[in-house]
């Protein structure tokens, strides 16, 4: 597997990435850098963003302005060749999972192999049992896509993620809809895989307690922008008043639960006197 | 509503539309042009040419001996009050071989083959197959788009040409079994009057205009989709709409050029 030619010990380097769709603007004027074999999170509330920053990551959005390095290479401005050959070196676990529903879990995870590598079939097939071993679905490898649950789907959909050892993988969520058990061996496995084979992990995640659990780093998104980041421990005790409400979970304070609407009363017709209107 | 409004509202309706054929157009030229794929491009293409033919064939087949023998039983008709009925052979093989072959079956294919094309397209992108086949690596446009478009390519003439012989055997049951119109005469005049390169050769070529024509826009409606339900079924019958109309309008120009006024 070729490597991403880099000397900095930053993998990723993102510098006032800018992004909206149509006229929302999601991203404005976010700086990250995620370090070389290390477990970086990226948390916030629903909404604020993550996924989006993971598209730009896999070039799948063109960012309005900023720039993305990549192993020192800007993804905004490679053209479609270069980045496809670039994400051959990423794995990305999405928030859906994305299996292709016309291949059983088995071809699903032979897929990228099948397409990169010119390996024959008895080693595919190896390779292909050890990573649905590693999620616990070895014996689900007949199965079609429609007949998983979606815990499983997910799980299925890593093992494809990590199939060709990617030096990046970005799991967008990969805790969502997985009993306790799962989670713990995912989150082992997340850990696993970043120490024996000196990767570097982007987790995606709302759930507190797993993140401690694996990220070395944290940076929480909130409106647009970068709340807090640095050391885990240091930014779930944050003083920071938003960073303090999301990481506590409660219902008051500044960060708003509700996407920007009208004033609530006015909405529902209960103030006589005011028209709805967006406030400013 | 301003004047101003509806000249914005104009003026806003064609930058839509130029910028849908221009990715239209993108889409096409990355799935034609580009270096062939000759490890993993035949097995693609083969899997998408039997899907296609074996969704179109058996409409094609019907509807091919209803429309022959319908030809059959109208030419004579006409044909008896001139007292030409051995003609019937080579009006109705011109007819079909130059127009209602390419044309009915393109049709036929639209609504069968075309609508499911950007169904599957469309639900693929709703969920994520052609994002999480991007970021694995692979290009959709080359892997899920290009198959499908030579399939369409390569498989609306041979299903035009099913379509013309089930019919030519229709009119025969009708023409010789039935009316009683000479079998020797049908066939004789039907070679006498046909010309390869004129008439088959040019239906060939109006057959795979139209199946380029079909797939491609079941493929950009697939590709371009809404990724929610409602979206892809509308997406659905703006195929099937677009495609007909499209095929109806070349035919036109094509025959235009092909056969002129003689
Ligand atoms: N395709 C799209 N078109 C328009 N707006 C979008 C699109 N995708 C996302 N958005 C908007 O962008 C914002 C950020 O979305 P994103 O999916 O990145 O959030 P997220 O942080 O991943 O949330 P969650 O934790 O719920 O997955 C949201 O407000 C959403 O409304
Ligand atoms: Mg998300």
């Amino acid at each position: 597997m070729t490597e991403f030619s880099s000397e900095t010990s930053n993998l990723i380097e993102i510098n006032k990435l800018c992004f909206g769709y149509k006229q929302r603007a999601v991203l404005n004027g976010v700086d990250i850098k995620i370090p070389k074999g290390r477990v970086t999170a990226i948390m916030g509330p629903s909404g604020s963003g993550k996924t989006t920053i993971l598209r730009l990551i896999a070039g799948q959005l063109k960012a309005n302005s900023g720039v993305i390095k990549v192993g020192g290479r800007d993804i905004t401005r490679m053209s479609r060749n270069d980045l496809f050959l670039e994400r051959r070196k990423m794995g990305v676990l999405f928030q859906s999972g994305a299996l292709f529903t016309d291949l059983p879990v088995f071809e699903n995870v032979a897929f990228p192999l099948r397409v990169h590598t010119r390996l024959s079939d008895s080693m595919i097939r190896d390779i292909v049992l050890v990573k649905l071993e590693a999620v616990g679905l070895r014996g689900a490898r007949d199965l079609m896509p429609a007949e998983l649950s979606g815990g499983m789907a997910r799980r299925v959909a890593l093992a494809r993620a990590i199939v060709l050892d990617p030096q990046l993988i970005l799991y967008d969520e990969p805790f969502a809809g997985q009993d306790p058990i799962s989670i713990g061996i995912l989150s082992d496995l997340i850990k696993r895989l970043n120490s024996a084979l000196n990767l570097t992990s982007i987790v995606i995640s709302h759930s507190v307690p797993e993140t401690a659990a694996i990220a070395d780093y944290i940076y929480v998104i909130a409106r647009g922008k970068v709340a807090d980041c640095g050391p885990t421990q240091r930014v779930i005790n944050s003083e920071d008043p938003r960073v303090h409400q999301f990481m506590h979970g409660l219902p008051d304070g500044p960060v708003a639960f509700h996407y920007p609407a009208p004033d609530y009363r006015s909405d529902l017709g209960l103030d006589s006197t005011s028209h709805p209107s967006w406030p400013k | 509503m301003t004047i101003l409004d509806q000249i914005a509202k104009l003026g806003q309706g064609g930058l839509v539309v130029v910028g849908n054929l221009g990715r239209a157009g993108m889409i096409v030229a990355l799935a034609l042009l580009g270096p062939p794929d000759f490890r993993h491009g035949p097995a693609l293409l083969i899997r998408q040419l039997y899907s296609v033919g074996v969704f179109s064939l058996l409409i094609i087949a019907v509807s091919g001996l209803f429309v022959g023998m319908v030809l059959a039983l109208q030419g004579y008709n006409l044909l008896i009050r001139f007292d030409a009925v051995e003609a019937l052979g080579q009006a109705v093989s011109v007819t079909l071989v130059r127009e209602l072959g390419p044309v009915i079956s393109a049709l036929l294919f639209a609504g069968r083959a075309g609508s499911a094309l950007t169904a599957e397209i469309g639900l693929m992108k709703a969920t994520e197959q052609l994002a999480a086949m991007e970021v694995i690596g692979v290009d959709p446009i080359r892997r899920v788009v290009r198959p499908r478009l030579w399939a369409g390519i390569i498989a609306m003439p041979l299903l035009a040409q099913i379509f013309n012989v089930v019919a030519l055997w229709g009119a025969v049951i009708i023409g010789v079994g039935w009316l009683g119109v000479g079998a020797d005469a049908f066939w004789t005049n039907m070679q006498d009057y046909l010309e390869f390169r004129r008439d088959i050769f040019n239906g060939v070529i109006k057959a795979a205009v139209f199946g380029g024509v079909i797939t491609w826009i079941a493929v950009f409606q697939g590709y371009n989709t809404v990724p929610t339900s409602e979206g892809i079924s509308r997406a659905t019958t703006r195929t099937v709409v677009y495609s007909s109309l499209a095929v109806l309008g070349m035919d036109f120009l094509l025959t235009a050029v092909m056969f002129g006024v003689n």
